[in-house]
């Protein structure tokens, strides 16, 4: 039997699924070359978006112009912000586990409040860069956030080329595997690391504008992604893009159709003993490899 | 060897003289930080100790809150059975989540703990009926006292405070220096190695963890009869990074580190706060700061230049 | 470290605003003490109540001047100490030790959400100090609070429910569907609205509650049963405007029921942002109607100018920054009433309190007033809640008008307490 609101549900578990795959493959790099808890991932995602919205409301033009300015410049900018956290801080710190953590906690804060004194506190809304809705007899649905489906298997699809086929991402996989033998054959592990660290946080001010259309820009609105993120790299096994996608579509679409059958409250309780089972039983993630 | 032992002496006596002899704001204050501190060393031993990097231990502190809460509300105990409750509470479902967790470890433990404690902090939202959900309830006053002993007043509150924070002090000073203790260093360092030796980590780590939790529900008991009050944000993902904050502040692996990182947080914030509107640029700018100086926290970079003895 | 010293920048600010006033002393000269009152104000400046916070801060700024301006309370200069709770309930109870104990401050006010109120009512109790909260939860009126906590500001939620109901069924629709947040205060407008709906002979048909921290929110509007004649909804958080946004694409061109919201839902957000536009011809509950209405009074409109709040409800000095302008009167209104409490009391240092909440318990209500630029409120003693006129508003042309005003007497149910019999 045909039932247009499972659709609908499958539908926004697909949407989900993007939206967590596209948060999560910045952090699965920066963690899965340096290893390091990076607590203010989700910050720069926050940044990404605010970034987006003095875009599209500073610069004149069209949404789809602004759109594609912000693609440019929020990445920048917020990679520029990460390198600079890089060079003065965590190098520093040689990227020592619990300093790291201490370091990122820290660099949260100030990212917060630079925002919030800046930006404000409220919730902003950014123009999708088409309007296209899509209407079937049942219900409504925006069309960029299908887009944003395809838009995320693009950049999961450019991020697992530049790692296994471009130079750059077979020195990041080599220092990924062994720092110190990857520094004897002359590589200078510093420059890979911040490169990483900026890219990274590059990917997530990338996410961020593609999401601000869909959701809004708020100076908290990083936290839960983060969290989300986070998970999903570890389920989908470290540095594993195609892990990543995986563990995104199970989380994404478990949690949207669980909340189709249960109550919503009782899904998430569901949903998140789910995903702390599938570590219990598969403790590397899904394509992880045993440590 | 008794330097150290002197040493927590001392610090406890001046704990207690700040009770009697502070300002009543910074000694209520200092019971709020005696408090948190519990909780803290709780996740020190675990983490400090034993290399368990939990994200999950808010959970802990809550199951110790809402058990001793709820049992006044709901079940009427009188307060001592709660504050009982509170560290049974917490170390049997340290237990129970560490049952399942502790097949997991590094990164992948992390997550579980932090998924569970997330199921958990829904869990109280789900019986919003019973808890108030995010609101929380109130622990009337009249309630909050073990027989004559009313632990609403601040002298009292302190000396309860201290009691607690110097019980759960000398126990963990006492677990460290033991047989115990050297055995938790062991399975931070080298879990293979301390296998071969005979010892089977998942029990002696899930010991850890029940020890944890219940210092964490401890806390969490303590905090709602002293300051009368329960509710969900205790159970949020936040209070599980903060213990894990105030361990790598004062310095992982140092059985005083917790105390000194809860009350420097808590003044870091107070003190920044009275100044400027944009008080967490200075927070974030300390940490920032204090990291790059101290690594290992502040009494880890203590114990690397000259303090060799701090336990 | 002296007091004078960690509260530099608070107390400028506050004397800043009370500035004229202490040039000319001759104003204050009938006063017994010249020393100036310190009221101490629970600020959610960050956290997830900060967009609240930023404007409560700015209305009670606006509020003390007009108070020093006229020559402050009992002929003395009054002050307000800001402290930032970070909209968490374990700040708020040290903030309101520090605005007591350290700061000495006379009073209390302004907290907002109800797990901050909650987690921070016990220790105003313990050290009996004043704490008046502009909260609009039904904490203080449901008795789980203590005789030191008073919400003369706000109407609680209960009361707002209950008042709006007749509107909803009588013009909107029977059958209604609630949507809200899957916790206590959502639980409230599920019980205290479903409540009222069936004393109207109206039927709740369907009720969607919203988990926590939700990002996105189009999978749970299938929930929304076919019969559905209105849709009630409320959201509070970070991600209201997706949850409005979604609703409007779920239902796209297709005929949907009428959508009564409370504004929670969207305060502090531009109406006319990107996605709202299907909310032309919804209706809204306001506490104060946030775009200047035809009818507007000259104390309306004295307050809004004194506030630098524009006539759609936004900074005068920002069009981008909306207001919570549904809210943030309950600021000024309970100075107003933390004045006239002052001033029946005698008031003259913190071994006045008592008398202070006993003059307040003893007030029965208050006209339309430069006080009370809301409109008239009834204040119930032995609940220590006040009852007020409530806006229900539609959307035209991107501006909400207001179609009705509630009776205060809808909005009365039995009391729960009577904090009078209480001990302090």
């Amino acid at each position: 039997m045909f039932d247009p609101y499972f659709l609908l549900a499958l539908l926004e578990g697909t949407v989900t699924a993007a939206i967590l795959a596209l948060t999560a493959v910045g952090l699965s790099l920066v963690f899965g070359v340096m290893r390091v808890v990076n607590v203010a991932h989700g910050e720069f995602l926050m940044l990404g978006a605010v970034v987006a919205w003095y875009v599209a409301t500073f610069v004149p033009g069209p949404p789809l112009m602004t759109w594609a300015a912000a693609l440019v410049i929020a990445p920048l900018v917020v990679g520029g912000v990460a390198a600079l956290a890089d060079r003065l801080v965590l190098r520093r710190l040689n990227y020592e586990a619990e300093g790291t953590i201490v370091a990122t906690i820290g660099l949260m804060y100030i990212l917060q409040q630079a925002v919030l004194t800046g930006f404000g506190p409220g919730a902003r809304a950014v123009e999708p860069p088409f309007d296209w809705m899509i209407d079937t007899p049942w219900f409504g649905y925006s069309g960029y956030k299908l887009a944003v489906v395809g838009l995320a298997a693009l950049v999961l699809g450019a991020v697992w080329l530049f790692m296994t086929r471009s130079r750059a991402g077979l020195v990041m996989r080599a220092t990924q595997i062994d720092r110190d033998m990857a520094r004897a054959f002359g590589i200078n592990v510093d420059r890979v690391y911040a490169l990483v660290f900026a890219l990274g946080a590059g990917l997530a001010a990338l996410a961020a504008v593609l999401l601000v259309p869909v959701q809004q820009a708020h100076y908290l609105m990083g936290h839960d992604p983060m969290l989300m993120a986070f998970t999903v790299v570890i389920i989908g096994g470290l540095g594993s893009v195609r892990g990543t996608l995986i563990a995104a579509l199970l989380i994404g679409l478990s949690d949207g159709v669980i909340s189709f059958y249960w109550s919503p409250l009782l899904a998430k309780i569901l949903a998140t003993l789910f995903v702390a089972l599938v570590l219990v039983f598969r403790p590397q993630g899904l394509f992880g490899e045993r440590a | 060897m008794n330097r150290a032992l002197a040493l927590h002496l001392i610090v406890v006596a001046a704990l207690a003289a700040g009770i009697f002899l502070l300002p009543v704001y910074h000694a209520t204050n200092l019971a709020r930080i005696m408090v948190l501190a519990v909780f803290a060393m709780g996740y020190n031993l675990a983490f400090g100790y034993t290399g368990l990097l939990s994200l999950g231990h808010a959970m802990f502190f809550a199951a110790g809150m809402y058990a001793a809460g709820l049992g006044i509300t709901l079940g009427g105990w009188p307060a001592g059975l709660a504050l009982l409750a509170g560290p049974l509470a917490g170390g049997a479902l340290a237990l129970a989540a560490g049952a399942l967790a502790l097949r997991t470890a590094g990164v992948s433990f992390m997550i579980v703990t932090l998924m569970l404690a997330q199921a958990g902090y829904l869990t109280i939202l789900y019986y919003t009926p019973i808890t108030r959900g995010e609101e929380g309830f109130v622990l009337a006053q009249g309630l909050r006292r073990i027989g004559a002993f009313d632990l609403s007043q601040d002298l009292n509150r302190g000396l309860f405070a201290l009691g607690l924070f110097t019980a759960g002090l000398l126990l963990s000073l006492a677990l460290v220096r033991a047989r115990f203790g050297r055995i938790m260093v062991a399975m931070r360092e080298n879990e293979e190695r301390s296998r071969m030796l005979g010892y089977n980590p998942f029990t002696v780590k899930l010991a850890v963890m029940g020890i944890s939790g219940a210092y964490a529900g401890a806390a969490g008991a303590a905090y709602a009869l002293l300051f009368g009050s329960v509710g969900a944000s205790f159970g949020a993902i936040a209070f599980s990074i903060l213990p894990l904050l105030w361990v790598l502040l004062g310095g992982a692996g140092t059985t005083l580190g917790p105390l000194l990182g809860a009350g420097l947080m808590f003044y870091l914030t107070d003190i920044a706060s009275s100044y400027t509107s944009a008080h967490q640029f200075v927070v974030g700018a300390a940490l920032l700061v204090l990291v790059l100086f101290a690594p290992r926290g502040i009494l880890g970079a203590l114990r690397e230049r000259g303090l060799k003895w701090l336990p | 470290m002296s007091q004078s010293v960690i509260h530099r920048r608070s107390l400028l600010a506050g004397l800043a605003a009370g500035g004229a006033a202490l040039a000319l002393p001759a104003r204050f000269a009938s006063a017994q003490s010249a020393a100036p009152i310190k009221l101490g104000f629970q600020l959610h400046r960050t956290g997830i109540g900060a967009a609240y916070g930023r404007w409560y801060e700015r209305t009670a700024q606006a509020a003390l001047k007009r108070l020093n301006d006229a020559g402050g309370i009992n002929g003395r200069p009054v002050e307000i100490l800001f402290e930032d709770d970070g909209t968490d309930p374990k700040r708020g109870s040290e903030v309101v030790e520090k605005l007591a104990t350290q700061a000495k401050c006379d009073l209390i006010f302004g907290p907002l959400f109800s797990h901050v109120v909650i987690g921070s009512a016990p220790r105003a109790g313990e050290l009996k100090i004043p704490y008046l909260v502009c909260s609009e939860g039904f904490h203080v009126a449901s008795g789980a609070l203590n005789r030191w906590a008073m919400q003369p500001g706000i109407s609680d939620v209960r009361a707002q429910c209950t008042s709006v109901a007749p509107f909803v069924t009588q013009n909107l629709g029977k059958k209604v569907t609630l949507i809200f947040p899957d916790y206590a205060f959502g639980h409230d407008h599920r019980d205290y609205f479903s409540a009222a709906v069936k004393a109207q002979g109206g039927e709740v048909v369907g009720m969607v509650a919203i988990p926590p921290s939700e990002t996105s929110f189009t999978r749970y509007f299938p929930r929304i049963p076919r019969e559905t004649e209105v849709i009630y909804h409320v959201m509070i958080g970070p991600a209201v405007l997706t949850f409005v946004k979604e609703l409007g694409q779920f239902y796209g061109k297709r005929a949907r029921p009428e959508i009564f919201g409370f504004i929670d839902s969207l305060e502090a957000v531009d109406l006319n942002s990107p996605g709202l536009e299907f909310l032309e011809g919804t209706h809204f509950w306001e506490g104060h109607c946030r775009n200047l209405q035809a009818d507007a009074t000259e104390h309306e409109k004295a307050y809004r100018a004194a506030v630098g709040v524009d006539d759609n409800g936004a900074s005068v000095s920002d069009a981008r920054d909306v207001s919570t302008y549904g809210h943030m009167f309950s600021v000024w209104e309970t100075l107003s009433v933390i004045r006239q409490g002052m001033e029946a009391a005698g008031y003259q240092g913190v071994a006045d309190r008592q008398k202070f909440v006993e003059a307040v318990e003893a007030m029965t209500g208050w006209e339309e007033s430069a006080d009370h630029p809301q409109g008239r409120k009834v204040f119930n003693g032995r609940t220590h809640q006040v009852f007020a006129e409530q806006a229900i508003s539609r959307v035209e042309g991107g501006k909400l008008i207001r179609v009705h005003k509630t009776a205060i007497e809808d909005s009365f149910y039995p009391d729960a307490v009577d904090y009078t019999t209480q001990s302090f």
